[in-house]
Protein backbone atom coordinates (compact mmCIF):
# COMPACT_ATOMS: atom_id res chain seq x y z
CA UNK A 1 0.00 0.00 0.00
CA UNK A 2 2.57 2.74 1.32
CA UNK A 3 4.66 2.05 -2.88
CA UNK A 4 1.44 3.25 -3.87
CA UNK A 5 0.80 6.01 -1.49
CA UNK A 6 4.36 7.11 -2.66
CA UNK A 7 3.85 7.21 -6.16
CA UNK A 8 0.50 9.71 -5.52
CA UNK A 9 2.39 11.64 -3.26
CA UNK A 10 5.30 12.08 -6.03
CA UNK A 11 2.93 12.43 -8.58
CA UNK A 12 0.99 15.29 -6.45
CA UNK A 13 4.35 17.35 -5.88
CA UNK A 14 5.39 16.98 -9.70
CA UNK A 15 1.67 18.25 -10.86
CA UNK A 16 1.66 21.56 -8.53
CA UNK A 17 4.79 22.19 -9.89
CA UNK A 18 3.14 23.79 -12.64
CA UNK A 19 1.46 26.93 -10.96
CA UNK A 20 1.12 28.89 -14.44
CA UNK A 21 -0.35 25.82 -16.38
CA UNK A 22 -3.14 25.78 -13.40
CA UNK A 23 -4.25 29.32 -13.51
CA UNK A 24 -4.41 29.09 -17.23
CA UNK A 25 -6.33 26.22 -16.61
CA UNK A 26 -8.78 28.00 -13.92
CA UNK A 27 -9.52 31.07 -16.84
CA UNK A 28 -10.64 28.23 -19.64
CA UNK A 29 -13.13 26.75 -17.57
CA UNK A 30 -14.76 29.78 -16.21
CA UNK A 31 -14.49 30.95 -20.22
CA UNK A 32 -16.24 27.84 -20.95
CA UNK A 33 -18.82 27.78 -17.64
CA UNK A 34 -19.85 31.37 -19.19
CA UNK A 35 -20.50 30.47 -22.18
CA UNK A 36 -22.33 27.21 -21.56
CA UNK A 37 -24.33 28.93 -18.92
CA UNK A 38 -25.36 31.78 -21.53
CA UNK A 39 -26.15 29.22 -24.07
CA UNK A 40 -28.67 27.38 -21.85
CA UNK A 41 -29.94 30.62 -20.43
CA UNK A 42 -31.02 31.90 -23.99
CA UNK A 43 -32.53 28.68 -24.59
CA UNK A 44 -34.43 28.19 -21.63
CA UNK A 45 -35.73 31.93 -21.99
CA UNK A 46 -37.36 30.53 -25.55
CA UNK A 47 -38.32 27.20 -24.87
CA UNK A 48 -41.62 26.17 -25.33
CA UNK A 49 -41.48 22.81 -23.51
CA UNK A 50 -40.71 22.78 -19.48
CA UNK A 51 -36.89 21.53 -19.82
CA UNK A 52 -36.53 18.87 -17.52
CA UNK A 53 -34.05 20.43 -15.43
CA UNK A 54 -34.64 23.52 -13.69
CA UNK A 55 -31.77 26.24 -14.57
CA UNK A 56 -30.38 26.83 -11.36
CA UNK A 57 -29.99 22.98 -11.55
CA UNK A 58 -28.04 23.22 -14.38
CA UNK A 59 -25.25 26.35 -13.71
CA UNK A 60 -24.97 24.22 -10.55
CA UNK A 61 -24.22 20.86 -12.83
CA UNK A 62 -22.33 23.18 -15.38
CA UNK A 63 -19.89 24.61 -12.25
CA UNK A 64 -19.18 21.45 -11.09
CA UNK A 65 -18.32 19.52 -14.61
CA UNK A 66 -16.05 22.84 -14.80
CA UNK A 67 -14.11 22.81 -11.58
CA UNK A 68 -14.02 18.31 -11.49
CA UNK A 69 -12.83 18.95 -15.11
CA UNK A 70 -9.73 16.46 -13.81
CA UNK A 71 -11.85 14.22 -12.44
CA UNK A 72 -14.39 13.64 -15.52
CA UNK A 73 -12.68 14.50 -18.70
CA UNK A 74 -11.19 10.99 -20.70
CA UNK A 75 -9.06 13.38 -23.38
CA UNK A 76 -6.95 14.55 -19.60
CA UNK A 77 -4.07 11.66 -19.91
CA UNK A 78 -0.77 10.60 -18.65
CA UNK A 79 1.88 10.69 -21.48
CA UNK A 80 4.13 9.88 -19.29
CA UNK A 81 3.05 6.30 -19.53
CA UNK A 82 2.35 6.62 -23.53
CA UNK A 83 6.21 7.30 -23.15
CA UNK A 84 6.78 4.51 -20.97
CA UNK A 85 5.23 1.98 -23.67
CA UNK A 86 6.06 3.51 -26.69
CA UNK A 87 9.91 4.26 -26.00
CA UNK A 88 10.34 1.02 -24.16
CA UNK A 89 10.87 2.77 -20.67
CA UNK A 90 8.52 0.16 -19.53
CA UNK A 91 11.31 -2.15 -18.89
CA UNK A 92 12.06 -0.43 -15.89
CA UNK A 93 8.52 -0.74 -14.66
CA UNK A 94 8.72 -4.16 -14.74
CA UNK A 95 11.54 -4.50 -12.48
CA UNK A 96 9.80 -3.10 -9.85
CA UNK A 97 7.67 -5.86 -7.12
CA UNK A 98 4.59 -4.03 -7.88
CA UNK A 99 1.51 -5.00 -10.23
CA UNK A 100 1.80 -2.91 -12.88
CA UNK A 101 -2.19 -2.20 -12.95
CA UNK A 102 -2.50 -0.90 -9.19
CA UNK A 103 1.22 1.29 -10.55
CA UNK A 104 -0.35 2.86 -12.97
CA UNK A 105 -4.05 3.01 -11.55
CA UNK A 106 -1.62 5.09 -8.47
CA UNK A 107 -0.16 7.48 -10.80
CA UNK A 108 -3.29 8.26 -13.30
CA UNK A 109 -5.22 8.70 -10.18
CA UNK A 110 -2.35 10.83 -8.70
CA UNK A 111 -2.68 13.03 -12.03
CA UNK A 112 -6.30 13.58 -11.67
CA UNK A 113 -5.99 14.38 -8.48
CA UNK A 114 -3.13 17.17 -8.63
CA UNK A 115 -4.36 18.85 -11.48
CA UNK A 116 -7.85 19.24 -9.33
CA UNK A 117 -6.41 20.42 -6.80
CA UNK A 118 -5.13 23.22 -8.12
CA UNK A 119 -7.71 24.11 -10.21
CA UNK A 120 -11.23 22.87 -8.63
CA UNK A 121 -11.41 24.64 -5.40
CA UNK A 122 -10.65 28.40 -6.85
CA UNK A 123 -13.32 27.93 -9.57
CA UNK A 124 -15.94 26.46 -7.28
CA UNK A 125 -15.07 28.99 -4.57
CA UNK A 126 -15.52 32.26 -6.84
CA UNK A 127 -18.55 30.29 -8.75
CA UNK A 128 -20.10 30.51 -5.28
CA UNK A 129 -19.89 34.66 -5.24
CA UNK A 130 -20.87 34.79 -8.57
CA UNK A 131 -23.80 37.15 -9.38
CA UNK A 132 -27.17 35.67 -10.03
CA UNK A 133 -28.19 33.97 -12.16
CA UNK A 134 -24.55 32.60 -12.41
CA UNK A 135 -23.73 31.32 -8.88
CA UNK A 136 -23.60 27.79 -7.87
CA UNK A 137 -25.76 26.87 -4.81
CA UNK A 138 -25.40 24.53 -2.07
CA UNK A 139 -26.20 21.14 -2.10
CA UNK A 140 -30.02 21.08 -0.64
CA UNK A 141 -28.98 19.41 2.75
CA UNK A 142 -25.89 17.54 4.58
CA UNK A 143 -26.71 13.81 3.12
CA UNK A 144 -27.18 14.56 -0.58
CA UNK A 145 -23.56 16.32 -0.16
CA UNK A 146 -22.75 13.48 1.48
CA UNK A 147 -23.73 11.64 -1.55
CA UNK A 148 -22.84 13.44 -4.17
CA UNK A 149 -18.96 13.63 -2.40
CA UNK A 150 -19.19 9.56 -2.76
CA UNK A 151 -20.42 9.52 -5.46
CA UNK A 152 -18.02 12.13 -7.40
CA UNK A 153 -15.21 9.93 -5.63
CA UNK A 154 -16.22 6.55 -6.77
CA UNK A 155 -16.82 8.34 -10.32
CA UNK A 156 -13.48 9.14 -10.52
CA UNK A 157 -12.43 5.53 -9.76
CA UNK A 158 -14.05 4.86 -12.53
CA UNK A 159 -13.37 7.33 -14.69
CA UNK A 160 -9.47 6.09 -14.17
CA UNK A 161 -10.39 2.23 -14.97
CA UNK A 162 -12.20 3.34 -17.52
CA UNK A 163 -9.12 5.69 -18.76
CA UNK A 164 -6.73 2.50 -18.27
CA UNK A 165 -7.90 0.84 -21.31
CA UNK A 166 -6.63 3.44 -23.62
CA UNK A 167 -2.97 2.46 -22.19
CA UNK A 168 -3.45 -0.84 -22.39
CA UNK A 169 -4.33 -0.41 -25.98
CA UNK A 170 -1.43 1.81 -26.73
CA UNK A 171 0.10 -1.90 -25.73
CA UNK A 172 -1.37 -2.73 -29.80
CA UNK A 173 -1.15 0.74 -31.37
CA UNK A 174 1.81 2.07 -30.47
CA UNK A 175 0.04 5.61 -31.00
CA UNK A 176 -2.00 6.97 -27.94
CA UNK A 177 -3.92 9.69 -30.67
CA UNK A 178 -6.66 7.09 -31.89
CA UNK A 179 -7.77 5.14 -28.78
CA UNK A 180 -8.19 8.65 -26.96
CA UNK A 181 -9.55 10.23 -29.57
CA UNK A 182 -12.36 7.09 -30.11
CA UNK A 183 -13.07 6.60 -26.17
CA UNK A 184 -12.81 10.56 -25.46
CA UNK A 185 -15.48 11.32 -27.75
CA UNK A 186 -17.65 8.69 -27.09
CA UNK A 187 -16.86 8.97 -23.47
CA UNK A 188 -17.90 12.34 -23.02
CA UNK A 189 -20.68 12.74 -24.81
CA UNK A 190 -22.33 9.50 -22.75
CA UNK A 191 -20.78 11.20 -19.93
CA UNK A 192 -23.43 14.20 -20.67
CA UNK A 193 -20.39 16.43 -20.63
CA UNK A 194 -21.53 17.52 -24.20
CA UNK A 195 -25.08 18.24 -23.29
CA UNK A 196 -26.45 16.91 -20.24
CA UNK A 197 -28.36 13.53 -20.34
CA UNK A 198 -31.71 14.64 -19.17
CA UNK A 199 -32.12 16.90 -22.69
CA UNK A 200 -31.35 14.03 -24.95
CA UNK A 201 -33.98 12.16 -26.54
CA UNK A 202 -35.33 9.42 -24.61
CA UNK A 203 -33.63 6.69 -26.72
CA UNK A 204 -30.35 8.33 -26.34
CA UNK A 205 -31.33 8.45 -22.31
CA UNK A 206 -31.72 4.79 -22.38
CA UNK A 207 -27.99 4.12 -24.41
CA UNK A 208 -26.50 6.38 -22.06
CA UNK A 209 -27.90 5.02 -18.99
CA UNK A 210 -26.83 1.42 -19.84
CA UNK A 211 -23.06 2.46 -20.27
CA UNK A 212 -20.83 3.62 -17.61
CA UNK A 213 -19.88 6.73 -18.64
CA UNK A 214 -22.90 8.66 -16.95
CA UNK A 215 -21.91 7.63 -13.89
CA UNK A 216 -18.49 9.50 -13.96
CA UNK A 217 -20.20 13.11 -14.31
CA UNK A 218 -23.51 13.07 -14.87
CA UNK A 219 -24.84 11.28 -12.18
CA UNK A 220 -22.36 12.72 -9.23
CA UNK A 221 -23.88 16.56 -10.18
CA UNK A 222 -27.21 15.31 -10.66
CA UNK A 223 -27.27 14.04 -7.09
CA UNK A 224 -25.85 17.48 -5.98
CA UNK A 225 -28.12 19.67 -7.54
CA UNK A 226 -30.42 16.88 -5.61
CA UNK A 227 -31.64 16.41 -9.28
CA UNK A 228 -31.48 12.63 -8.68
CA UNK A 229 -33.35 12.02 -5.14
CA UNK A 230 -31.17 10.28 -2.50
CA UNK A 231 -32.78 7.00 -2.71
CA UNK A 232 -31.53 6.51 -6.35
CA UNK A 233 -29.04 8.17 -5.85
CA UNK A 234 -27.84 5.32 -3.51
CA UNK A 235 -29.01 2.84 -6.08
CA UNK A 236 -26.79 4.61 -8.39
CA UNK A 237 -23.68 4.27 -5.81
CA UNK A 238 -24.27 0.27 -5.75
CA UNK A 239 -24.44 0.05 -9.91
CA UNK A 240 -21.14 2.51 -9.52
CA UNK A 241 -19.60 -0.02 -7.59
CA UNK A 242 -20.33 -3.00 -9.67
CA UNK A 243 -18.89 -1.28 -12.68
CA UNK A 244 -15.91 -0.45 -11.13
CA UNK A 245 -14.94 -4.04 -9.49
CA UNK A 246 -15.90 -5.28 -13.17
CA UNK A 247 -13.76 -2.91 -15.54
CA UNK A 248 -10.92 -3.34 -12.56
CA UNK A 249 -10.95 -6.99 -12.95
CA UNK A 250 -11.31 -6.77 -16.63
CA UNK A 251 -8.24 -4.17 -16.91
CA UNK A 252 -6.32 -6.41 -14.77
CA UNK A 253 -6.39 -9.32 -17.26
CA UNK A 254 -6.28 -7.33 -20.49
CA UNK A 255 -2.98 -5.28 -18.90
CA UNK A 256 -1.41 -9.06 -18.07
CA UNK A 257 -2.09 -10.41 -21.13
CA UNK A 258 -0.84 -7.26 -22.86
CA UNK A 259 2.64 -7.64 -20.97
CA UNK A 260 3.14 -11.02 -21.50
CA UNK A 261 3.46 -9.93 -25.20
CA UNK A 262 5.26 -7.07 -24.30
CA UNK A 263 8.23 -5.59 -26.51
CA UNK A 264 10.41 -3.21 -25.41
CA UNK A 265 10.79 -0.80 -27.93
CA UNK A 266 14.09 0.67 -28.64
CA UNK A 267 17.11 -2.08 -27.59
CA UNK B 1 21.65 -19.13 -8.75
CA UNK B 2 21.61 -18.26 -12.33
CA UNK B 3 20.62 -20.94 -14.98
CA UNK B 4 18.99 -20.73 -18.35
CA UNK B 5 18.23 -23.62 -20.02
CA UNK B 6 17.90 -23.89 -24.05
CA UNK B 7 15.92 -19.82 -24.26
CA UNK B 8 14.88 -18.65 -27.04
CA UNK B 9 13.41 -15.71 -28.54
CA UNK B 10 12.62 -14.27 -31.80
CA UNK B 11 10.92 -10.66 -32.56
CA UNK B 12 8.53 -9.95 -35.70
CA UNK B 13 9.26 -6.90 -37.23
CA UNK B 14 7.59 -5.25 -40.00
CA UNK B 15 9.98 -4.18 -42.77
CA UNK B 16 9.59 -1.58 -45.85
CA UNK B 17 12.06 -0.14 -48.18
CA UNK B 18 12.20 3.11 -48.00
CA UNK B 19 10.44 5.80 -50.30
CA UNK B 20 6.79 6.94 -50.78
CA UNK B 21 5.90 4.19 -53.11
CA UNK B 22 6.61 1.20 -50.63
CA UNK B 23 5.13 3.32 -47.62
CA UNK B 24 1.59 3.68 -49.47
CA UNK B 25 2.19 -0.37 -50.45
CA UNK B 26 2.95 -1.05 -47.03
CA UNK B 27 -0.58 0.36 -45.84
CA UNK B 28 -2.28 -2.52 -47.69
CA UNK B 29 0.65 -5.52 -47.15
CA UNK B 30 3.25 -5.63 -44.80
CA UNK B 31 5.91 -7.80 -45.08
CA UNK B 32 7.10 -8.90 -41.71
CA UNK B 33 10.28 -11.10 -40.71
CA UNK B 34 11.02 -13.23 -37.73
CA UNK B 35 14.66 -12.25 -36.14
CA UNK B 36 15.50 -14.55 -34.03
CA UNK B 37 17.22 -12.75 -31.16
CA UNK B 38 18.31 -15.49 -29.17
CA UNK B 39 18.79 -19.35 -30.18
CA UNK B 40 19.08 -22.07 -27.46
CA UNK B 41 21.14 -20.08 -24.79
CA UNK B 42 21.68 -21.84 -21.89
CA UNK B 43 24.55 -20.99 -18.89
CA UNK B 44 24.57 -21.09 -14.98
CA UNK B 45 25.82 -18.58 -12.82
CA UNK B 46 27.11 -19.14 -9.45
CA UNK B 47 26.37 -16.84 -6.24
CA UNK B 48 29.06 -13.96 -6.35
CA UNK B 49 30.33 -14.56 -9.55
CA UNK B 50 30.93 -11.01 -12.16
CA UNK B 51 29.86 -12.21 -15.35
CA UNK B 52 30.99 -10.41 -18.55
CA UNK B 53 28.30 -10.60 -21.21
CA UNK B 54 29.52 -9.28 -24.08
CA UNK B 55 29.00 -9.45 -28.22
CA UNK B 56 28.74 -7.12 -31.00
CA UNK B 57 25.49 -4.67 -31.69
CA UNK B 58 22.49 -6.83 -32.13
CA UNK B 59 23.47 -10.12 -30.64
CA UNK B 60 20.91 -10.24 -27.83
CA UNK B 61 22.85 -9.53 -25.09
CA UNK B 62 20.18 -6.90 -23.52
CA UNK B 63 17.29 -9.36 -24.62
CA UNK B 64 19.36 -11.85 -22.52
CA UNK B 65 19.11 -9.26 -19.48
CA UNK B 66 15.53 -8.63 -19.93
CA UNK B 67 14.26 -12.56 -19.97
CA UNK B 68 16.50 -12.90 -16.62
CA UNK B 69 14.55 -9.56 -15.36
CA UNK B 70 11.82 -10.88 -15.96
CA UNK B 71 10.53 -8.35 -18.32
CA UNK B 72 10.69 -10.36 -21.56
CA UNK B 73 9.00 -13.73 -21.81
CA UNK B 74 10.98 -16.20 -24.29
CA UNK B 75 9.59 -18.17 -26.36
CA UNK B 76 10.63 -21.66 -25.24
CA UNK B 77 13.18 -22.47 -22.65
CA UNK B 78 13.65 -22.35 -18.80
CA UNK B 79 15.41 -19.72 -16.47
CA UNK B 80 15.58 -20.70 -12.84
CA UNK B 81 17.01 -17.31 -10.58
CA UNK B 82 17.38 -18.11 -7.57
CA UNK B 83 14.08 -20.51 -7.41
CA UNK B 84 11.95 -18.01 -9.21
CA UNK B 85 10.68 -17.57 -12.85
CA UNK B 86 11.56 -14.76 -13.14
CA UNK B 87 8.53 -13.91 -15.59
CA UNK B 88 6.16 -16.08 -13.73
CA UNK B 89 7.11 -14.85 -10.25
CA UNK B 90 7.86 -11.27 -11.30
CA UNK B 91 7.20 -9.43 -8.67
CA UNK B 92 8.03 -12.02 -6.04
CA UNK B 93 11.35 -12.38 -8.11
CA UNK B 94 12.16 -9.06 -8.88
CA UNK B 95 12.52 -7.20 -5.24
CA UNK B 96 15.90 -8.92 -5.25
CA UNK B 97 17.49 -7.68 -8.15
CA UNK B 98 18.91 -4.45 -9.30
CA UNK B 99 18.90 -3.72 -12.71
CA UNK B 100 20.66 -1.08 -14.90
CA UNK B 101 19.83 0.23 -18.14
CA UNK B 102 22.47 2.34 -19.78
CA UNK B 103 20.17 3.55 -22.00
CA UNK B 104 17.08 4.30 -19.97
CA UNK B 105 16.25 6.41 -17.29
CA UNK B 106 14.56 5.51 -13.67
CA UNK B 107 14.83 8.46 -12.48
CA UNK B 108 11.44 11.17 -12.36
CA UNK B 109 12.50 13.58 -14.77
CA UNK B 110 11.12 16.94 -13.39
CA UNK B 111 11.99 16.61 -9.86
CA UNK B 112 15.47 16.09 -7.77
CA UNK B 113 16.78 12.81 -7.56
CA UNK B 114 16.75 12.74 -3.99
CA UNK B 115 12.89 12.41 -4.13
CA UNK B 116 13.10 9.15 -6.57
CA UNK B 117 15.42 7.77 -4.51
CA UNK B 118 12.57 7.91 -1.42
CA UNK B 119 9.80 6.94 -4.26
CA UNK B 120 11.90 3.89 -4.62
CA UNK B 121 12.53 3.36 -1.22
CA UNK B 122 8.85 2.78 -0.72
CA UNK B 123 8.46 0.34 -3.82
CA UNK B 124 11.02 -1.97 -2.82
CA UNK B 125 9.51 -1.55 0.92
CA UNK B 126 13.31 -0.46 2.65
CA UNK B 127 13.67 0.05 6.25
CA UNK B 128 14.41 3.53 7.30
CA UNK B 129 17.64 2.74 9.03
CA UNK B 130 19.04 -0.01 5.80
CA UNK B 131 17.89 3.14 3.42
CA UNK B 132 19.93 5.69 5.13
CA UNK B 133 23.10 3.31 5.07
CA UNK B 134 22.74 2.43 1.87
CA UNK B 135 22.26 6.23 0.83
CA UNK B 136 25.40 7.43 2.51
CA UNK B 137 27.52 4.43 0.92
CA UNK B 138 26.83 5.03 -2.42
CA UNK B 139 26.70 8.79 -2.45
CA UNK B 140 30.05 8.50 -1.08
CA UNK B 141 30.95 5.89 -3.67
CA UNK B 142 29.43 7.38 -6.53
CA UNK B 143 30.22 11.41 -5.40
CA UNK B 144 26.62 11.87 -5.50
CA UNK B 145 26.07 14.56 -2.58
CA UNK B 146 26.36 17.73 -5.21
CA UNK B 147 23.70 16.76 -7.22
CA UNK B 148 21.18 14.79 -5.22
CA UNK B 149 19.04 17.86 -5.03
CA UNK B 150 18.90 18.88 -8.17
CA UNK B 151 16.12 18.16 -10.70
CA UNK B 152 16.98 14.66 -13.08
CA UNK B 153 16.93 17.42 -16.46
CA UNK B 154 19.54 19.39 -15.23
CA UNK B 155 21.88 16.61 -15.07
CA UNK B 156 24.29 15.51 -17.45
CA UNK B 157 24.64 11.86 -18.99
CA UNK B 158 27.57 11.23 -16.76
CA UNK B 159 26.12 12.67 -13.38
CA UNK B 160 22.53 10.77 -14.15
CA UNK B 161 23.95 7.49 -15.46
CA UNK B 162 25.81 7.50 -10.92
CA UNK B 163 22.69 8.18 -9.62
CA UNK B 164 21.04 5.65 -12.30
CA UNK B 165 23.28 3.00 -10.40
CA UNK B 166 22.69 4.42 -6.92
CA UNK B 167 18.85 3.71 -7.62
CA UNK B 168 19.46 -0.18 -8.68
CA UNK B 169 21.10 -0.18 -5.21
CA UNK B 170 19.19 1.29 -3.06
CA UNK B 171 17.20 -2.32 -1.72
CA UNK B 172 20.23 -4.36 -1.57
CA UNK B 173 19.76 -6.52 -4.08
CA UNK B 174 21.14 -10.27 -4.31
CA UNK B 175 21.85 -9.75 -8.30
CA UNK B 176 22.99 -7.36 -10.38
CA UNK B 177 21.77 -6.90 -13.75
CA UNK B 178 24.28 -4.05 -15.73
CA UNK B 179 23.20 -3.21 -19.15
CA UNK B 180 25.95 -0.64 -20.46
CA UNK B 181 26.27 0.77 -17.28
CA UNK B 182 29.04 3.07 -18.24
CA UNK B 183 28.02 4.86 -21.27
CA UNK B 184 28.79 8.36 -20.87
CA UNK B 185 30.29 8.44 -17.71
CA UNK B 186 34.46 10.36 -17.16
CA UNK B 187 37.21 8.45 -16.72
CA UNK B 188 37.37 9.72 -13.09
CA UNK B 189 33.49 8.17 -12.42
CA UNK B 190 33.96 5.15 -14.66
CA UNK B 191 36.50 4.27 -11.88
CA UNK B 192 34.55 5.03 -8.88
CA UNK B 193 31.24 3.11 -10.67
CA UNK B 194 34.00 0.33 -11.52
CA UNK B 195 35.34 0.06 -7.79
CA UNK B 196 31.91 0.56 -6.45
CA UNK B 197 30.74 -2.82 -8.28
CA UNK B 198 33.89 -4.57 -6.97
CA UNK B 199 33.27 -3.65 -3.75
CA UNK B 200 29.93 -4.76 -3.40
CA UNK B 201 30.56 -7.78 -5.05
CA UNK B 202 33.16 -8.44 -2.49
CA UNK B 203 31.64 -7.17 0.64
CA UNK B 204 27.81 -8.20 0.19
CA UNK B 205 28.72 -11.10 -2.26
CA UNK B 206 26.24 -8.96 -4.82
CA UNK B 207 26.33 -11.58 -8.26
CA UNK B 208 26.89 -9.43 -10.73
CA UNK B 209 26.29 -9.77 -14.85
CA UNK B 210 27.90 -6.61 -16.98
CA UNK B 211 27.07 -5.95 -20.70
CA UNK B 212 29.36 -3.24 -22.66
CA UNK B 213 30.99 -2.53 -25.39
CA UNK B 214 33.97 -1.14 -23.10
CA UNK B 215 36.56 -3.93 -23.22
CA UNK B 216 38.07 -1.92 -20.03
CA UNK B 217 35.04 -2.49 -17.69
CA UNK B 218 35.46 -6.10 -18.72
CA UNK B 219 39.41 -6.59 -18.03
CA UNK B 220 38.97 -4.48 -14.79
CA UNK B 221 35.90 -6.46 -13.04
CA UNK B 222 35.04 -9.84 -14.89
CA UNK B 223 36.82 -12.77 -14.48
CA UNK B 224 34.44 -14.76 -16.64
CA UNK B 225 32.77 -13.60 -20.17
CA UNK B 226 30.41 -14.93 -21.90
CA UNK B 227 30.36 -14.07 -25.37
CA UNK B 228 27.34 -13.60 -27.91
CA UNK B 229 26.69 -13.67 -31.34
CA UNK B 230 23.67 -13.62 -33.64
CA UNK B 231 21.65 -15.01 -30.78
CA UNK B 232 24.39 -18.05 -30.06
CA UNK B 233 26.38 -18.81 -27.21
CA UNK B 234 30.03 -18.63 -28.76
CA UNK B 235 32.00 -18.78 -25.59
CA UNK B 236 31.93 -19.46 -21.88
CA UNK B 237 34.52 -19.26 -19.87
CA UNK B 238 37.89 -17.52 -17.71
CA UNK B 239 38.71 -14.19 -19.09
CA UNK B 240 42.12 -14.94 -18.33
CA UNK B 241 41.81 -18.15 -20.93
CA UNK B 242 40.55 -16.22 -24.08
CA UNK B 243 43.27 -14.06 -23.62
CA UNK B 244 46.20 -16.88 -23.65
CA UNK B 245 44.38 -18.39 -26.30
CA UNK B 246 44.64 -15.52 -28.74
CA UNK B 247 46.51 -13.52 -26.75
CA UNK B 248 50.06 -14.88 -26.52
CA UNK B 249 51.81 -12.31 -28.98
CA UNK B 250 53.38 -9.66 -27.48
CA UNK B 251 54.46 -6.42 -29.48
CA UNK B 252 58.39 -4.91 -28.04
CA UNK B 253 58.48 -1.30 -29.15
CA UNK B 254 62.30 -0.62 -28.99
CA UNK B 255 64.28 3.14 -29.22
CA UNK B 256 67.86 2.74 -30.11
CA UNK B 257 71.09 5.08 -30.73
CA UNK B 258 70.86 5.62 -34.60
CA UNK B 259 71.24 2.78 -36.52
CA UNK B 260 71.46 2.46 -40.51
CA UNK B 261 71.33 -1.13 -40.73
CA UNK B 262 67.69 -2.92 -40.59
CA UNK B 263 68.07 -5.95 -38.28
CA UNK B 264 66.12 -9.55 -37.97
CA UNK B 265 65.81 -11.84 -34.73
CA UNK B 266 64.79 -15.12 -35.77
CA UNK B 267 61.16 -16.41 -34.69
CA UNK B 268 59.84 -13.07 -34.85
CA UNK B 269 58.30 -10.85 -36.87
CA UNK B 270 59.26 -7.29 -37.82
CA UNK B 271 56.30 -4.72 -38.13
CA UNK B 272 58.16 -1.92 -38.17
CA UNK B 273 61.45 -0.18 -38.32
CA UNK B 274 63.21 3.14 -38.71
CA UNK B 275 67.00 4.71 -37.79
CA UNK B 276 65.63 5.14 -34.44
CA UNK B 277 63.11 2.98 -33.77
CA UNK B 278 61.42 -0.88 -33.96
CA UNK B 279 57.84 -2.80 -33.44
CA UNK B 280 58.66 -6.50 -32.91
CA UNK B 281 55.79 -8.80 -32.47
CA UNK B 282 56.83 -11.79 -30.44
CA UNK B 283 54.56 -14.92 -30.29
CA UNK B 284 55.90 -16.21 -26.56
CA UNK B 285 54.95 -19.91 -27.36
CA UNK B 286 57.58 -19.66 -30.16
CA UNK B 287 60.18 -17.56 -28.45
CA UNK B 288 60.72 -16.15 -24.81
CA UNK B 289 60.37 -11.95 -24.50
CA UNK B 290 63.58 -12.12 -22.57
CA UNK B 291 65.64 -13.68 -25.32
CA UNK B 292 64.72 -11.66 -27.83
CA UNK B 293 65.63 -8.05 -25.99
CA UNK B 294 69.11 -10.52 -25.43
CA UNK B 295 69.40 -10.59 -29.16
CA UNK B 296 68.35 -7.16 -29.52
CA UNK B 297 70.69 -5.84 -27.04
CA UNK B 298 73.48 -7.38 -28.98
CA UNK B 299 72.40 -6.05 -31.82
CA UNK B 300 71.70 -2.24 -31.37
CA UNK B 301 72.07 -0.05 -28.52
CA UNK B 302 69.36 -0.19 -26.79
CA UNK B 303 67.53 3.15 -24.96
CA UNK B 304 64.11 2.15 -24.26
CA UNK B 305 62.13 -1.27 -24.37
CA UNK B 306 58.15 -1.36 -23.75
CA UNK B 307 56.50 -4.74 -23.88
CA UNK B 308 52.91 -4.65 -24.90
CA UNK B 309 49.99 -8.01 -24.65
CA UNK B 310 47.76 -7.20 -27.29
CA UNK B 311 44.77 -5.51 -26.09
CA UNK B 312 41.43 -7.09 -24.94
CA UNK B 313 39.70 -5.60 -27.64
CA UNK B 314 41.32 -6.56 -30.43
CA UNK B 315 41.04 -10.17 -29.23
CA UNK B 316 37.46 -9.87 -29.31
CA UNK B 317 37.72 -8.42 -33.09
CA UNK B 318 39.48 -11.92 -33.44
CA UNK B 319 36.65 -13.51 -31.58
CA UNK B 320 34.21 -12.09 -33.22
CA UNK B 321 36.12 -12.87 -36.87
CA UNK B 322 37.01 -16.64 -35.74
CA UNK B 323 32.99 -17.41 -35.05
CA UNK B 324 32.04 -15.00 -38.56
CA UNK B 325 29.60 -12.74 -36.84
Amino acid sequence: MSAYYSVLKLRLLNGMQYRAAALAGVATQFFWGFMYIMIFEAFYEYSPYTPPISLKELITYIWLQQSFLAFVMLWFRDNELFTLITSGNIAYELCRPCEIYGFWYAKLLAGRLSSALLRSFPILIVAFFLPEPYSMTLPPNVVTGILFLLALLLGLLLLVAISMYIYISVFYTMSPIGSTLMIGVLGEFFAGLIIPIPFMPDWLQSIAYMLPFRLTADFPFRVYSGHIPQNEALNGILVQLVWLVGLVWLGRIALNKALRRVVVQGG
Amino acid sequence: MIKLEGISKSYKIARRASGLRQAAKALFYREHTIIPALNDISFSIEPGEIVGYIGPNGAGKSTTIKVMSGILVPDSGNCTIMGFNPWRDRVQYVKNIGVVFGQRSQLWWDVPVIDSFLLLRDIYKVPQKEYENNLELLVGALELQDILNSPVRQLSLGQRMRCEIAASLLHNPKILFLDEPTIGLDAVSKIAVRQFIKKINQERGVTVILTTHDMSDIEALAERVILIGKGKLLYDGKLKELRSRFGTEKTITVDYHENNYPFQIPDTTLLSWSPVRAVISVDTEVVLTSKVITQLSSKVDLIDVAIESRPIEEIIVQLYKEYQI
